[in-house]
């Protein structure tokens, strides 16, 4: 499937536009990613004693994979609401950069900024990178209409995963159930090296492995933030210091 | 599974609220409202995504080392072999998600068959 040129009357209604974004979903790789992600969500939630509505809720409204893991994990090995709140804004801090780059290319001059706010909730990480993929192939004036297209097919999809995740987790033999809960450690750490194009963004991936468990001797109920901030400053050292020999 | 099972109870959902979704989206309503004047390659935010990318990294860790579930039912050094092996592959093929994930799930299957 291509899109249309940019002056077809494919492009004429807005819901069009939501058509050609919804059916984008089939154009890329990442949408195979992130099945198989939610699809170990959702055993994941299975497994650490959540329902299956709490699991679709976390996907339509929390709407961040990595945050949505981190909330489970957390709560299920018995941090406190504060603890887990903590650890998923830290790791949501991210977001805010990709929603200050990814809307400029959605707004025209006449945008209203509460035009803007379901585009906003959608992005993540996928839609963020396929945001700067698609959006130079469609108008202007029908972008927002074809990432709420895009937007809402990918989170379709997800919640059928979450779905089918959690029933195979409940109904599969054990060794099937924890092969569906490993997608989730390694969709996520190849995604994350994929996506890693900076020295400090590796050093922080694999600083961040490495100390967790030496982190997690000391039972503080915040390892997390503790291996994650000592990693994360380490890895910003290097980045620096690399800046300043330059 | 029963209507009730489905839900589960309330108090779940409003901890998800609290704890998820609030601190979750909150970022995201920040750069719609000041986006306009933050430099994306300013040092203060290259500091947050190296924290951001560490803290899943100890997520990811912690998965392994302290699995949930069924997961635990795999030995401790089939499941570090899988993600080694994952992670030769994704390496050895450019960086393909798909051969890593694909392998890390094979040698893990293949560890449980062979030990019976």
């Amino acid at each position: 499937m291509a899109l249309p040129p940019l002056d077809s009357p494919q492009w004429n209604s807005p819901w069009l536009a939501f058509g050609w974004g919804l059916r984008s979903i089939t154009q890329t790789i990442l949408t195979i990613v992130l099945f198989v992600t939610y699809l170990g969500i959702g055993a994941l939630a299975h497994d650490t004693h959540f329902s299956l509505v709490w699991a679709l809720a976390s996907t339509l409204f929390v709407w961040a994979g990595p945050a949505q893991i981190i909330l489970i994990t957390t709560l299920g090995s018995g941090a406190t609401i504060i603890q887990s709140a903590i650890a998923v804004t830290v790791s949501a801090i991210r977001l805010f950069p990709m929603v200050v780059s990814v809307l400029p290319l959605m707004r025209t001059p006449t945008t209203k900024r509460r035009e803007l706010v379901f585009a906003a909730h959608l992005t993540a990480v996928t839609l963020w990178v396929e945001c700067h993929r698609f959006l130079p192939l469609v108008p202007r004036e029908r972008r927002i209409a074809f990432v709420h297209g895009l937007g809402c097919g990918l989170v379709s999809v997800c919640l059928v995963a979450n779905t089918v995740g959690y029933f195979l987790a409940a109904n599969l033999t054990q060794t099937l159930g924890a092969a569906i809960l490993l997608l989730t450690p390694l969709s996520f750490l190849f995604s994350t090296a994929r996506n890693s194009r900076e020295v400090a963004d590796v050093v922080a991936l694999v600083l961040g492995i490495l100390l967790y468990p030496l982190a997690a001797k000391m039972s503080s109920g915040v390892d997390i933030l503790i291996s994650g901030v000592v990693a994360g400053t380490i890895a910003y050292g290097v980045h620096w210091w690399r800046e300043v020999r330059a | 599974m029963s209507f009730a099972q489905a839900i589960g109870d309330w108090h779940a959902l409003a901890v998800l609220f609290v704890a998820g979704v609030i601190p979750n989206q909150i970022w995201r309503m920040l750069g719609l409202w000041f986006g306009g004047g933050i430099d994306e390659g300013s040092e203060l935010l290259v500091w947050v995504r190296a924290v951001a990318t560490a803290i899943l990294a100890g997520v990811i860790a912690q998965i392994v080392v302290e699995p949930p579930g069924a997961l635990a039912s795999v030995p401790d050094t089939l499941r570090y072999g899988a993600v080694g092996a994952g992670l030769v592959v994704f390496l050895l093929t450019r960086r393909s998600i798909f051969a890593g994930v694909v392998t890390g799930e094979v040698f893990m299957l293949a560890g449980k068959w062979w030990l019976g």
